[in-house]
């Protein structure tokens, strides 16, 4: 991590309200306790992960030291700290996902993508993330891509959901 | 008393503790890591499991944590219960998965928690095949070394730094196998006691970096008990020589004074003993001959003989030296060698300590207060150890509701959890920003003149007999209504204050508080500081300041005997020079050179306080000793021992007929009803231990034979302490020695220094046999001490002393890692402090202090109040001003940047 720099990113008007309105939430002077929702969004609205630029703007916003934020940014997985492709494919690996195959997801993945797990694809569009137990275990093997889960998942189904996702992120890119 | 059966034997044991803490206490030997004496219980590690058991006839029982459970009446565990044995096997074992084991060559080995307890579970292999991870180490500055792959997660390092210590810059950061602590990138760890990770961390993380320059293992160290010579407070520590240099000053611990803990002042500024800047040789005028240095001084000195000897003392040397060079003197020929100012506000503390009625606290005393009232004093800078204990002690109110919940106070996760940020009233009146602002309820900054004028009101109106020092405006009142209100709902109040704010009125303020409070609460305490190790006790004695010398009628030609001192740093440049050249003759004796030593006939090497014995008094009045670490070479020897020569050949020793430590403690010790109890600090050199001396040697000592073998092949025989029960060598005995003469902390499976808690009835409480040192005052009075403070109109810029925990303290700061650390002289002023010219950071200005010119740097205090600035005193390049003082002349050389 570096040291403070010039944050040339800043929040929206509109996610500024909504970090205001977080604050408010927590008795005066506890503004800290705001930490983790600002983050959430920080990473939402700043590229799909957490700079020290964006973490020190955050702990400016909080009014808190830098180092606390990097201490609970760091702690969880779901805080990208370096920058990751357009879609991030999260695959689980625990117990029942692997039982149902996701061993072979995740190799089908890394083949076809040509990454391995925290990488992301030379054309910047995918990132693959091997993670724990993403509590769907009745329909797996699961992986989560931003906020859905896709399910059941299989090496066949796995390159139309890989184009389908491409297919996505180039119409909102147009 | 509850009754508990530990493996089916009955205990009586202490309410309202832990296990873990009852059953060290009780002698059994149970594997902890994250649970340490002063920082309580998380849970966090699972290496204490025991077995629980329901009642008599459950015989399954359940595993638990033993730093986490209560004790209990009728309650039934075992330590040896064989799946609590084998639990805290596997709980090693997964610790140990990603540990380098890299003992050889990891500075901890030998004194290492973890070897301890790897050892005790018997976990003595190495099951783990897979690849371990690794991690960048960090630069963490002139202090610490960083070794992140050796951590075993235990958290004591960020408990102790952030919620003990109140540091910033070092955190846990990650999860699970990637757990890292660290700062958020290199750079120096910025708190004043982040040495004390290098104890803390169990593993070799954390250790002292100024050691592996010159690394000694444990084992092969020459130690002694000693006492930090770089503040007042007098913290206990070990010292550790090797091949004749001084290689480590680690923790001893006192339970009335420092506990576990140093600062890094006192910790790393023990190199000063090894610098080149060193005193190693008589230094004699005259080309004589002679057997040994002692003759040489003998025949060099003869042509002083039936002169007049005028002593000049010193706050920091002994109170056996200052005590022989006074006798030699003679009655009204002693003279302290301090500033008149200081020798003023120092006579005046211990008159408050002695005359009063408020009784002056241990650092013990501090941590148990509720409210602390800091009075002109940066405590972080003049008195480190004292800083930390008033952190604690901002715990006590809110804790009150923790404890009200049933959350013991050992239980450090709950009770922080039910505290969050509270924190009990801490009021700072001082000149500016201190370290301890950023917990304090309130703060006021204002100039000596104000500050006085509020405690006296303070006290007044808690105290109608105590006088006012001056009406006071509106912001002063609310101040001091709030401090009333404070003190008044204390149920432990204490007022700290000293010498080092340089002012006499906000030092009798001080006082008139805590007298004025007294009166409401028989648990009010005062602590004072001071300036040197041994202020106090010089203070103690008799004589004048040595500036008064310029001003006797009487012609003072004669022989100028100075005593560990630089007298550039107690007066200006000018007076000194003319002190000096009343006499004929001037012998300087101390270790390090300086300006008065280089300006003197004849020089003669004393030795440090690794190199010789003595008593100290520190802050709290306490007289402690220290012991000789190894016996010095060449010509160096205990001043003491020079002043008994010069003596000799001064043809003064029927004044001093001594030959041995122990005969000037004697004599010092009927000197003065106050230094009676001196004789009683520590067992005489013939003290035994069934016919055996104490080893200042470990048993596993290394390399004896061979580590002169360059030299010669047969062992030389070594040096025979006649001034002290402890031996040079290894030999003596293997009982634990008298609390004040431990000379390392060492158990039989216990290397590192947790073994501490071998040598407490009860973890935590005072060393077996009562903690060393004794008081030498007690407040006597029955009715207040009231000063009648004069407040003197101020001028139209004070100059106030600041201080520097690394760079004010003369010792060291000559210490390369404290040098590093130091900042370069300037001026502190605050954005209004000179009206019209706006000080901005950087600005160059010119003033003048006492008919001197000074050219400093501005750096700006923005909590500086109008018409106050001020000057870091002692830095090295600083000349000595007497301070606070007006300054007059002001001139603004170059804009800021
Ligand atoms: S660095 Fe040391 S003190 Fe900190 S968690 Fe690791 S082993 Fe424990
Ligand atoms: S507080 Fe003072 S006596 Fe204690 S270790 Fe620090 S400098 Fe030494
Ligand atoms: S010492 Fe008890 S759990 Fe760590």
């Amino acid at each position: 991590m570096g040291t403070q720099s010039q944050h040339n990113t800043t929040f929206s008007p509109e996610t500024l309200e909504l970090v205001k309105r977080i604050i408010a939430r927590y008795p005066e002077g506890k503004q800290k306790s705001a930490l983790l929702p600002v983050l959430h969004l920080a990473q939402a609205e700043f590229g799909g992960w957490l700079s020290t630029e964006t973490m020190d703007y955050v702990a400016s916003l909080l009014d808190i030291k830098p180092i606390e934020v990097y201490e609970v940014a760091t702690f969880y997985t779901m805080f990208n700290l370096k920058p990751v492709g357009k879609c991030v494919l999260e695959v689980c690996r625990t117990g029942p996902c692997a039982l149902r195959g996701s061993d072979d997801i995740i190799e089908h993945l890394q083949k076809k993508l040509n990454i391995r797990d925290g990488e992301t694809s030379a054309d910047g569009m995918f990132t693959l993330m091997t993670v724990e137990c993403l509590a769907s275990c009745g329909t797996a093997p699961v992986m989560q891509v931003g906020d859905h889960y896709i399910e059941n998942l299989s090496c066949e189904s796995l390159d139309e959901i890989l184009d389908r996702l491409r297919a996505q992120h180039e119409q909102k890119a147009s | 008393m509850p009754r508990i059966h530990i493996d089916h034997r009955e205990y009586d044991v202490r309410p309202g503790r832990n296990l873990l803490e009852t059953c060290l206490s009780l002698g059994f030997d149970l594997p902890y890591f994250c649970w340490h004496p002063a920082l309580g219980s998380v849970g966090a590690c699972r290496q204490c499991a025991v077995k629980a058991f329901a009642n008599a006839e459950d015989t399954n029982g359940k595993l638990v944590m033993a730093c986490m459970e209560s004790v209990a009446d009728g309650q039934r565990i075992s330590i040896r219960d064989p799946q609590a044995v084998e639990f805290r096997e596997n709980v090693i074992g997964w610790l140990m998965t990603n540990h380098p084991h890299d003992c050889a060559v990891c500075d901890e080995g030998g004194s290492c928690h973890l070897q301890d307890m790897t050892v005790m579970t018997g976990h003595a292999y190495r099951k783990f095949r897979f690849n371990k991870r690794t991690y960048r180490n960090q630069y963490l500055g002139p202090f610490l070394n960083h070794e992140m792959n050796r951590c075993i997660q235990c958290y004591r390092c960020v408990r102790f730094y952030k919620d003990y210590a109140g540091g910033h810059d070092l955190d846990a950061f990650a999860s699970a196998n990637r757990v890292y602590f660290g700062r958020s990138d290199d750079g120096v760890l910025e708190n004043e006691f982040s040495g004390n990770l290098a104890e803390v961390c169990p593993t070799g993380v954390f250790t002292d970096k100024t050691l592996k320059q010159h690394y000694t293992r444990k084992w092969d160290l020459t130690s002694a008990p000693s006492v930090c010579v770089h503040c007042s407070v007098g913290c206990n520590t070990l010292a550790g020589e090797r091949y004749g240099s001084l290689r480590l000053i680690s923790n001893r611990y006192n339970g009335s004074v420092n506990g576990y803990f140093l600062c890094d002042r006192g910790r790393f500024g023990y190199e000063f003993v090894n610098v080149s800047s060193r005193i190693r040789e008589p230094r004699i005028p005259v080309n004589t001959q002679g057997e040994s240095w002692e003759e040489h001084v003998h025949k060099a000195t003869e042509v002083f003989r039936g002169t007049r000897i005028v002593g000049i003392g010193s706050p920091r040397a002994s109170l056996e030296a200052n005590f022989v060079l006074s006798r030699i003197a003679g009655r009204g020929n002693f003279y302290h060698g301090v500033s008149s100012s200081e020798f003023e506000l120092s006579k005046t503390a211990s008159q408050i300590l002695a005359k009063g009625t408020v009784p002056s606290l241990s650092l013990k005393d501090v941590e148990k207060c509720d409210v602390v009232v800091i009075w002109g004093e940066d405590v972080t800078n003049t008195a480190p150890m004292l800083a930390l204990a008033v952190r604690q002690a901002l715990r006590n109110r809110p804790m009150e509701k923790s404890i009200a919940a049933n959350i013991p106070p050992w239980n450090d996760a709950a009770t922080r959890e039910r505290v969050q940020q509270e924190r009990g009233p801490l009021v700072i009146g001082s000149y500016g920003t201190t370290r301890l602002d950023e917990v304090a309820s309130m703060t006021f900054r204002a100039s000596p003149g104000a500050l006085s004028r509020v405690g006296c009101a303070v006290a007044n109106q808690l105290d109608d007999a105590a006088p006012l020092a001056g009406t006071l405006d509106e912001e002063e009142q609310a101040v001091a209504n709030e401090i009333v209100r404070v003190l008044r709902s204390a149920r432990r109040p204490v007022i700290i204050s000293g010498v080092s704010s340089g002012s006499m009125e906000v030092l009798q303020s001080a006082a008139n508080m805590a007298e004025a409070v007294r009166r409401h609460n028989a648990d009010t305490g005062l602590v004072l500081t001071f300036p040197a190790c041994n202020s106090l006790g010089l203070a103690l004695m008799e004589g004048r300041p040595f500036a008064e010398l310029l001003h006797e009628e009487q012609d003072r030609r004669g022989t100028l005997i100075i005593l560990e001192n630089d007298l550039y740093r107690h007066a200006d440049p000018r007076t000194v020079q003319k002190i000096v050249a009343l006499f004929d003759h001037v012998i300087v004796i101390d270790h390090t050179w300086h300006e008065t030593a280089r300006n003197a006939q004849l020089v003669l090497p004393a030795g440090t306080f690794a190199e010789s014995e003595g008593t100290f008094v520190n802050n709290e009045g306490r007289a402690q000793r220290y012991f000789q670490v190894y016996e010095p070479v060449n010509g160096i020897r205990e001043s003491w021992r020079w002043l008994l020569t010069l003596g000799n050949a001064l043809g003064v020793s029927q004044k001093g007929p001594w030959n041995s430590h122990d005969e000037i403690v004697r004599a010092l010790a009927a000197s003065a009803d106050v230094f009676e109890p001196v004789m009683r600090v520590a067992p005489s050199a013939n003290y035994r231990i069934y016919g055996q001396r104490i080893p200042r040697q470990p048993h596993r000592y290394s390399g004896r034979t061979a580590m002169s073998a360059n030299r010669s092949v047969s062992e030389g025989k070594p040096p025979e302490d006649r001034d002290a029960p402890l031996s040079y060598t290894m030999e003596g005995t293997r009982l634990p020695p008298p609390s004040v003469a431990i000379p390392f902390f060492w158990w039989p499976g216990w290397n590192s220094v947790q073994s501490v808690a071998k040598y407490q009835d009860e973890v935590g409480g005072p060393l077996r046999g009562g903690d060393p040192g004794i008081r030498l005052l007690e407040p006597t009075s029955k009715a207040p001490l009231y000063f009648s403070v004069s407040a003197q109109k101020p001028p139209e810029v004070i100059v106030v002393p600041l201080h520097h925990i690394f760079g004010s303290e003369e010792l060291s700061v000559l210490a390369p890692a404290i040098a590093e650390r130091c900042p370069k002289p300037y001026l502190a002023a605050g954005p209004m402090t000179f009206g019209m010219h706006t000080a901005d950071h950087g600005a160059v200005m010119r003033l003048e202090i006492h008919g001197r010119m000074l050219t400093l740097p501005v750096v700006v205090d923005p909590a500086m109040p109008k018409g106050v600035a001020g000057l870091p005193v002692g830095l090295p390049g600083m000349e000595y001003f007497e301070l606070p003082a007006s300054a007059s002349v002001i001139m603004q050389l170059q804009n800021a940047e």
